[in-house]
Protein backbone atom coordinates (compact mmCIF):
# COMPACT_ATOMS: atom_id res chain seq x y z
CA UNK A 1 0.00 0.00 0.00
CA UNK A 2 1.02 3.12 -0.88
CA UNK A 3 -0.38 5.22 1.48
CA UNK A 4 2.38 3.58 4.17
CA UNK A 5 5.67 4.04 2.07
CA UNK A 6 7.83 6.49 3.97
CA UNK A 7 11.18 6.88 2.45
CA UNK A 8 12.81 6.63 6.22
CA UNK A 9 11.04 4.53 8.10
CA UNK A 10 10.54 0.66 7.42
CA UNK A 11 7.27 -0.89 6.75
CA UNK A 12 8.23 -3.44 9.53
CA UNK A 13 9.24 -0.63 12.00
CA UNK A 14 5.78 0.60 11.59
CA UNK A 15 4.37 -3.16 11.75
CA UNK A 16 6.12 -3.61 14.99
CA UNK A 17 5.46 -0.17 16.76
CA UNK A 18 0.92 -0.35 15.61
CA UNK A 19 0.95 -4.10 16.97
CA UNK A 20 2.16 -2.70 20.12
CA UNK A 21 -1.04 -0.12 20.31
CA UNK A 22 -3.32 -2.64 19.10
CA UNK A 23 -2.33 -5.79 21.31
CA UNK A 24 -2.64 -3.42 24.34
CA UNK A 25 -6.21 -2.39 23.56
CA UNK A 26 -7.03 -6.35 22.47
CA UNK A 27 -6.69 -7.78 25.29
CA UNK A 28 -7.71 -4.82 27.51
CA UNK A 29 -11.27 -4.97 25.72
CA UNK A 30 -11.14 -8.74 26.70
CA UNK A 31 -10.80 -8.12 30.42
CA UNK A 32 -13.44 -5.69 29.88
CA UNK A 33 -15.76 -7.59 28.64
CA UNK A 34 -15.32 -10.25 31.53
CA UNK A 35 -17.00 -8.07 33.99
CA UNK A 36 -20.44 -8.81 31.98
CA UNK A 37 -22.50 -9.63 34.85
CA UNK A 38 -20.29 -9.47 37.31
CA UNK A 39 -20.25 -5.34 37.84
CA UNK A 40 -21.56 -3.91 40.79
CA UNK A 41 -24.97 -3.16 38.68
CA UNK A 42 -26.30 -3.97 35.27
CA UNK A 43 -25.77 -0.40 34.09
CA UNK A 44 -21.99 -0.59 34.96
CA UNK A 45 -22.07 -4.21 33.39
CA UNK A 46 -22.84 -2.50 30.15
CA UNK A 47 -20.31 0.63 30.72
CA UNK A 48 -17.34 -1.65 31.16
CA UNK A 49 -18.59 -3.77 28.23
CA UNK A 50 -19.46 -0.83 26.35
CA UNK A 51 -15.71 0.85 26.95
CA UNK A 52 -14.18 -2.99 25.87
CA UNK A 53 -16.36 -2.58 22.38
CA UNK A 54 -14.95 0.72 21.66
CA UNK A 55 -11.55 -0.38 22.62
CA UNK A 56 -11.76 -3.57 20.51
CA UNK A 57 -13.20 -1.45 17.58
CA UNK A 58 -9.45 0.71 17.75
CA UNK A 59 -7.82 -2.90 18.42
CA UNK A 60 -9.57 -3.90 14.91
CA UNK A 61 -8.51 -0.83 12.92
CA UNK A 62 -4.62 -1.10 14.16
CA UNK A 63 -4.53 -4.77 13.38
CA UNK A 64 -5.76 -4.39 9.46
CA UNK A 65 -3.58 -1.65 9.21
CA UNK A 66 -0.89 -3.70 11.13
CA UNK A 67 -1.90 -6.26 8.66
CA UNK A 68 -1.29 -4.27 5.70
CA UNK A 69 2.41 -3.11 6.75
CA UNK A 70 3.17 -6.50 7.64
CA UNK A 71 2.40 -7.61 3.96
CA UNK A 72 2.01 -11.46 4.38
CA UNK A 73 -2.19 -11.47 3.79
CA UNK A 74 -2.86 -11.68 7.49
CA UNK A 75 -6.11 -9.85 7.96
CA UNK A 76 -7.31 -8.54 11.47
CA UNK A 77 -8.28 -12.10 12.66
CA UNK A 78 -5.18 -13.58 11.80
CA UNK A 79 -3.33 -11.58 14.10
CA UNK A 80 -5.87 -11.31 16.45
CA UNK A 81 -6.74 -15.26 16.65
CA UNK A 82 -3.87 -17.10 15.19
CA UNK A 83 -0.39 -15.56 16.89
CA UNK A 84 0.56 -17.28 20.06
CA UNK A 85 1.48 -15.77 23.44
CA UNK A 86 5.29 -15.04 22.17
CA UNK A 87 3.76 -12.89 19.35
CA UNK A 88 1.67 -10.37 20.98
CA UNK A 89 3.26 -7.12 22.13
CA UNK A 90 1.33 -5.54 24.88
CA UNK A 91 2.38 -4.58 28.31
CA UNK A 92 1.63 -6.51 31.76
CA UNK A 93 -1.11 -3.70 32.93
CA UNK A 94 -3.33 -4.89 30.49
CA UNK A 95 -3.11 -8.78 31.05
CA UNK A 96 -3.67 -8.63 35.12
CA UNK A 97 -7.13 -10.24 35.83
CA UNK A 98 -9.06 -8.15 37.92
CA UNK A 99 -12.42 -9.33 37.61
CA UNK A 100 -14.42 -9.24 41.17
CA UNK A 101 -12.02 -6.65 42.24
CA UNK A 102 -13.54 -3.18 41.10
CA UNK A 103 -11.43 -0.82 42.59
CA UNK A 104 -8.69 -2.54 41.18
CA UNK A 105 -10.45 -2.47 37.27
CA UNK A 106 -11.11 1.81 37.84
CA UNK A 107 -7.80 2.09 38.72
CA UNK A 108 -6.54 0.33 35.73
CA UNK A 109 -9.47 2.00 33.61
CA UNK A 110 -8.05 5.30 34.88
CA UNK A 111 -4.06 4.99 33.73
CA UNK A 112 -5.21 3.58 31.30
CA UNK A 113 -7.78 5.93 30.08
CA UNK A 114 -5.70 9.20 30.99
CA UNK A 115 -2.30 8.07 29.07
CA UNK A 116 -4.70 7.27 25.79
CA UNK A 117 -6.42 10.19 25.57
CA UNK A 118 -2.63 12.29 25.25
CA UNK A 119 -1.67 9.25 23.41
CA UNK A 120 -4.23 9.87 20.36
CA UNK A 121 -4.46 13.12 20.77
CA UNK A 122 -0.62 12.96 19.69
CA UNK A 123 -1.32 10.56 16.91
CA UNK A 124 -3.11 12.55 15.14
CA UNK A 125 -0.22 14.44 14.17
CA UNK A 126 1.29 10.96 13.20
CA UNK A 127 3.10 10.87 9.49
CA UNK A 128 0.90 7.49 8.94
CA UNK A 129 -1.72 8.76 8.11
CA UNK A 130 -4.15 5.92 8.46
CA UNK A 131 -3.18 5.39 12.38
CA UNK A 132 -4.15 9.35 12.45
CA UNK A 133 -7.42 8.78 11.18
CA UNK A 134 -7.79 5.85 13.83
CA UNK A 135 -6.78 7.89 16.41
CA UNK A 136 -9.06 10.94 15.45
CA UNK A 137 -12.00 8.01 15.75
CA UNK A 138 -10.59 7.06 19.14
CA UNK A 139 -9.88 10.10 20.68
CA UNK A 140 -13.88 11.10 21.65
CA UNK A 141 -14.43 7.52 22.77
CA UNK A 142 -11.35 7.49 25.05
CA UNK A 143 -12.22 10.83 26.42
CA UNK A 144 -15.15 8.85 27.74
CA UNK A 145 -13.44 6.20 29.15
CA UNK A 146 -11.61 8.59 31.29
CA UNK A 147 -14.72 10.58 32.28
CA UNK A 148 -16.47 7.42 33.29
CA UNK A 149 -12.77 6.22 35.08
CA UNK A 150 -12.51 9.54 36.92
CA UNK A 151 -16.13 9.81 37.86
CA UNK A 152 -15.87 6.38 39.52
CA UNK A 153 -11.75 7.18 41.54
CA UNK A 154 -14.18 10.27 43.02
CA UNK A 155 -17.15 8.30 44.18
CA UNK A 156 -15.09 5.55 45.49
CA UNK A 157 -12.01 8.05 46.63
CA UNK A 158 -14.93 10.45 48.26
CA UNK A 159 -17.44 7.62 49.68
CA UNK A 160 -17.30 5.32 51.97
CA UNK A 161 -14.30 4.52 53.97
CA UNK A 162 -14.11 0.75 52.90
CA UNK A 163 -14.56 2.03 48.90
CA UNK A 164 -11.68 4.99 50.11
CA UNK A 165 -9.88 1.79 50.71
CA UNK A 166 -9.88 -0.28 48.24
CA UNK A 167 -9.95 2.20 45.44
CA UNK A 168 -6.60 3.40 46.77
CA UNK A 169 -5.30 -0.62 46.96
CA UNK A 170 -6.37 -0.15 43.40
CA UNK A 171 -4.47 2.33 42.52
CA UNK A 172 -1.40 1.17 44.56
CA UNK A 173 -1.89 -2.59 42.40
CA UNK A 174 -1.48 -0.81 39.18
CA UNK A 175 1.10 2.02 39.59
CA UNK A 176 4.05 0.14 39.29
CA UNK A 177 2.86 -1.12 35.77
CA UNK A 178 2.26 2.00 34.38
CA UNK A 179 6.00 2.63 33.46
CA UNK A 180 5.96 0.27 30.82
CA UNK A 181 3.29 2.47 29.08
CA UNK A 182 6.01 5.18 28.61
CA UNK A 183 9.25 3.29 28.19
CA UNK A 184 11.23 4.03 24.97
CA UNK A 185 12.85 1.80 23.54
CA UNK A 186 14.84 1.98 20.09
CA UNK A 187 12.00 1.03 18.60
CA UNK A 188 9.69 3.42 19.86
CA UNK A 189 13.01 6.06 19.91
CA UNK A 190 12.67 5.37 15.65
CA UNK A 191 9.11 5.82 15.91
CA UNK A 192 9.23 9.53 17.83
CA UNK A 193 11.69 10.44 15.48
CA UNK A 194 10.05 9.49 12.26
CA UNK A 195 7.27 11.10 13.44
CA UNK A 196 4.97 8.16 13.81
CA UNK A 197 4.54 8.04 17.61
CA UNK A 198 3.95 11.26 19.58
CA UNK A 199 6.87 12.26 21.98
CA UNK A 200 6.26 10.21 25.01
CA UNK A 201 7.44 12.57 27.18
CA UNK A 202 4.71 15.08 26.71
CA UNK A 203 2.54 12.19 26.78
CA UNK A 204 4.10 11.04 30.14
CA UNK A 205 3.83 14.57 31.34
CA UNK A 206 -0.17 14.99 30.42
CA UNK A 207 -0.49 11.58 31.72
CA UNK A 208 0.54 12.26 35.43
CA UNK A 209 -1.15 15.88 35.06
CA UNK A 210 -4.52 14.13 34.52
CA UNK A 211 -4.07 11.44 37.05
CA UNK A 212 -2.85 13.46 40.25
CA UNK A 213 -5.81 15.68 39.86
CA UNK A 214 -8.61 13.27 39.63
CA UNK A 215 -6.60 10.98 42.64
CA UNK A 216 -6.22 14.05 44.77
CA UNK A 217 -9.72 15.58 44.21
CA UNK A 218 -11.26 12.27 45.29
CA UNK A 219 -9.25 12.75 48.20
CA UNK A 220 -6.75 9.67 47.33
CA UNK A 221 -2.83 9.66 47.69
CA UNK A 222 -0.86 9.40 44.30
CA UNK A 223 1.41 5.58 44.63
CA UNK A 224 4.73 6.22 45.92
CA UNK A 225 6.06 3.32 44.52
CA UNK A 226 8.71 1.64 42.19
CA UNK A 227 8.38 1.17 38.83
CA UNK A 228 8.01 -2.60 37.78
CA UNK A 229 9.13 -3.01 34.23
CA UNK A 230 8.03 -5.93 32.49
CA UNK A 231 9.38 -7.61 29.22
CA UNK A 232 5.64 -7.31 27.14
CA UNK A 233 6.45 -5.51 24.67
CA UNK A 234 9.69 -8.25 23.85
CA UNK A 235 6.73 -10.79 23.95
CA UNK A 236 7.59 -12.00 27.50
CA UNK A 237 4.52 -11.97 29.35
CA UNK A 238 2.65 -12.05 32.47
CA UNK A 239 1.34 -15.16 33.63
CA UNK A 240 -2.00 -13.83 32.94
CA UNK A 241 -1.95 -13.82 29.04
CA UNK A 242 -1.75 -17.29 28.19
CA UNK A 243 -4.93 -17.97 29.63
CA UNK A 244 -6.72 -15.21 28.48
CA UNK A 245 -5.45 -15.66 24.63
CA UNK A 246 -6.59 -19.21 25.07
CA UNK A 247 -9.87 -18.10 26.14
CA UNK A 248 -10.10 -15.66 23.23
CA UNK A 249 -8.88 -17.99 20.48
CA UNK A 250 -10.65 -21.29 21.44
CA UNK A 251 -13.88 -20.57 19.22
CA UNK A 252 -11.34 -18.97 16.19
CA UNK A 253 -9.24 -22.07 16.55
CA UNK A 254 -11.64 -24.59 16.81
CA UNK A 255 -13.98 -23.14 14.24
CA UNK A 256 -11.07 -21.53 11.09
CA UNK A 257 -12.85 -19.16 9.47
CA UNK A 258 -16.32 -19.61 10.73
CA UNK A 259 -18.44 -16.37 10.52
CA UNK A 260 -21.88 -15.73 11.95
CA UNK B 1 -23.28 8.05 46.78
CA UNK B 2 -23.08 11.00 49.09
CA UNK B 3 -26.55 11.95 48.35
CA UNK B 4 -28.58 8.80 48.82
CA UNK B 5 -26.63 7.95 51.86
CA UNK B 6 -27.45 11.13 53.65
CA UNK B 7 -31.17 10.90 52.25
CA UNK B 8 -30.99 7.01 54.00
CA UNK B 9 -29.66 8.72 57.40
CA UNK B 10 -32.61 11.51 57.19
CA UNK B 11 -35.01 8.80 56.93
CA UNK B 12 -33.83 7.09 59.74
CA UNK B 13 -32.90 9.29 61.89
CA UNK B 14 -36.41 11.38 61.66
CA UNK B 15 -38.63 8.93 64.26
CA UNK B 16 -36.14 10.19 66.93
CA UNK B 17 -36.23 13.44 66.54
CA UNK B 18 -39.98 13.93 66.29
CA UNK B 19 -40.66 12.05 69.46
CA UNK B 20 -38.49 14.49 70.96
CA UNK B 21 -40.36 17.64 69.45
CA UNK B 22 -43.19 16.00 70.98
CA UNK B 23 -42.17 16.71 74.39
CA UNK B 24 -42.72 20.77 73.69
CA UNK B 25 -39.16 21.55 75.26
CA UNK B 26 -36.70 23.74 73.52
CA UNK B 27 -33.73 21.71 75.15
CA UNK B 28 -34.83 18.16 74.08
CA UNK B 29 -35.65 19.98 70.17
CA UNK B 30 -31.41 20.34 70.09
CA UNK B 31 -30.98 17.23 71.83
CA UNK B 32 -33.24 15.89 68.72
CA UNK B 33 -31.86 17.69 66.04
CA UNK B 34 -27.80 17.03 67.16
CA UNK B 35 -28.79 13.22 67.29
CA UNK B 36 -30.49 13.17 64.04
CA UNK B 37 -27.23 15.02 62.79
CA UNK B 38 -25.31 12.31 63.97
CA UNK B 39 -27.07 9.64 62.82
CA UNK B 40 -26.76 11.13 59.54
CA UNK B 41 -23.10 11.23 59.62
CA UNK B 42 -23.14 7.89 60.93
CA UNK B 43 -25.65 6.56 57.97
CA UNK B 44 -22.95 7.94 55.35
CA UNK B 45 -20.32 6.53 56.63
CA UNK B 46 -21.33 2.98 56.75
CA UNK B 47 -19.46 0.45 54.94
CA UNK B 48 -21.70 -1.40 53.24
CA UNK B 49 -22.46 1.49 51.17
CA UNK B 50 -21.53 1.45 47.50
CA UNK B 51 -20.20 -2.34 48.56
CA UNK B 52 -21.05 -4.61 45.32
CA UNK B 53 -23.19 -7.00 47.51
CA UNK B 54 -25.34 -4.32 48.71
CA UNK B 55 -25.10 -1.69 45.80
CA UNK B 56 -28.96 -2.40 44.79
CA UNK B 57 -30.13 -1.43 47.99
CA UNK B 58 -27.73 1.58 47.88
CA UNK B 59 -28.98 2.95 44.04
CA UNK B 60 -31.62 5.03 43.13
CA UNK B 61 -33.96 4.69 40.38
CA UNK B 62 -33.94 7.01 38.05
CA UNK B 63 -36.54 7.45 34.74
CA UNK B 64 -34.33 8.26 31.46
CA UNK B 65 -35.75 10.91 28.81
CA UNK B 66 -34.19 11.01 25.31
CA UNK B 67 -34.60 13.50 22.38
CA UNK B 68 -34.26 11.60 19.28
CA UNK B 69 -33.80 14.89 17.24
CA UNK B 70 -33.19 18.49 17.17
CA UNK B 71 -36.70 20.10 17.22
CA UNK B 72 -38.51 17.26 18.82
CA UNK B 73 -39.71 16.39 22.37
CA UNK B 74 -38.05 14.29 24.67
CA UNK B 75 -39.93 11.08 25.63
CA UNK B 76 -40.00 8.66 28.02
CA UNK B 77 -37.81 5.57 26.83
CA UNK B 78 -36.86 3.81 30.72
CA UNK B 79 -35.25 3.70 33.80
CA UNK B 80 -32.05 2.91 35.22
CA UNK B 81 -30.00 2.49 38.56
CA UNK B 82 -27.35 4.51 39.49
CA UNK B 83 -26.26 6.34 43.16
CA UNK B 84 -26.30 9.74 42.03
CA UNK B 85 -28.01 12.13 38.83
CA UNK B 86 -24.11 12.45 37.72
CA UNK B 87 -23.70 8.93 37.23
CA UNK B 88 -27.29 8.22 36.55
CA UNK B 89 -26.55 10.44 32.72
CA UNK B 90 -23.68 8.34 32.21
CA UNK B 91 -25.34 4.87 32.51
CA UNK B 92 -28.50 5.96 30.46
CA UNK B 93 -25.84 7.24 27.62
CA UNK B 94 -24.57 3.94 27.72
CA UNK B 95 -27.91 2.16 27.88
CA UNK B 96 -30.23 3.91 26.09
CA UNK B 97 -28.23 5.63 22.70
CA UNK B 98 -26.20 2.93 21.95
CA UNK B 99 -27.29 2.91 18.70
CA UNK B 100 -27.41 6.81 18.44
CA UNK B 101 -31.05 7.22 19.61
CA UNK B 102 -30.49 10.17 20.48
CA UNK B 103 -29.11 14.29 20.76
CA UNK B 104 -30.12 15.05 24.42
CA UNK B 105 -30.96 12.90 27.69
CA UNK B 106 -32.71 13.93 30.70
CA UNK B 107 -32.68 11.79 34.00
CA UNK B 108 -34.71 12.76 36.93
CA UNK B 109 -34.96 10.79 40.21
CA UNK B 110 -37.86 8.48 40.20
CA UNK B 111 -39.19 9.33 43.67
CA UNK B 112 -38.98 12.88 42.41
CA UNK B 113 -41.83 12.41 39.87
CA UNK B 114 -45.10 12.83 41.46
CA UNK B 115 -47.85 10.57 39.91
CA UNK B 116 -51.56 9.83 40.09
CA UNK B 117 -52.62 6.32 41.63
CA UNK B 118 -54.07 4.13 39.70
CA UNK B 119 -57.39 4.22 41.89
CA UNK B 120 -58.03 7.28 41.08
CA UNK B 121 -58.33 6.53 37.33
CA UNK B 122 -62.28 6.91 36.90
CA UNK B 123 -62.23 10.22 38.69
CA UNK B 124 -59.52 11.42 36.75
CA UNK B 125 -59.97 10.20 33.68
CA UNK B 126 -64.21 9.14 33.05
CA UNK B 127 -65.51 12.44 33.43
CA UNK B 128 -63.60 13.37 30.31
CA UNK B 129 -65.25 10.38 28.41
CA UNK B 130 -68.74 11.73 27.67
CA UNK B 131 -67.92 15.37 26.58
CA UNK B 132 -67.13 15.12 23.01
CA UNK B 133 -67.52 18.85 22.60
CA UNK B 134 -63.93 19.12 23.54
CA UNK B 135 -62.76 17.29 20.32
CA UNK B 136 -62.46 19.77 17.54
CA UNK B 137 -65.09 17.53 15.18
CA UNK B 138 -67.40 20.24 15.09
CA UNK B 139 -65.96 22.53 12.43
CA UNK B 140 -66.05 22.23 8.54
CA UNK B 141 -62.65 21.55 7.38
CA UNK B 142 -61.47 23.81 5.09
CA UNK B 143 -60.81 21.89 1.35
CA UNK B 144 -57.01 21.55 0.97
CA UNK B 145 -56.06 21.51 5.06
CA UNK B 146 -54.36 18.36 6.44
CA UNK B 147 -55.34 16.78 8.89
Amino acid sequence: MSAHVLPDVTRADQFAYIIRLADDNLVYSHRLAEWIAWAPQLEEDMALTNIGLDLLGQARLMLTLAGELEGEGNGEDDLAYLREEQDFRCVDLVEQKYLHEFGNEIARLLVWSAYTVPLYEGLLESRNATLAEIAAKGIKEVRYHLDHAVSWVTRLGDGTEESHERMQKGLQDVWPLTADLFAVDDLLERMMRAGIAPDMERVEAAWRSIVTEAIERATLTVPDVNPRHGKGRQGVHSEHLGYALAEMQYVHRLHPGATW
Amino acid sequence: MNAISSEEGQAKAAPPTSGKADQNTADDAKAGHAKKAEAVRTESRKPDAGNSGNASDAWKLYEVFIRPRRGVNHSHVGSIHAPDSDMALRNARDLYTRRQEGVSIWVVASNDITANSPDEKDSYFDPAGDKIYRHPTFYDVPEGVQM
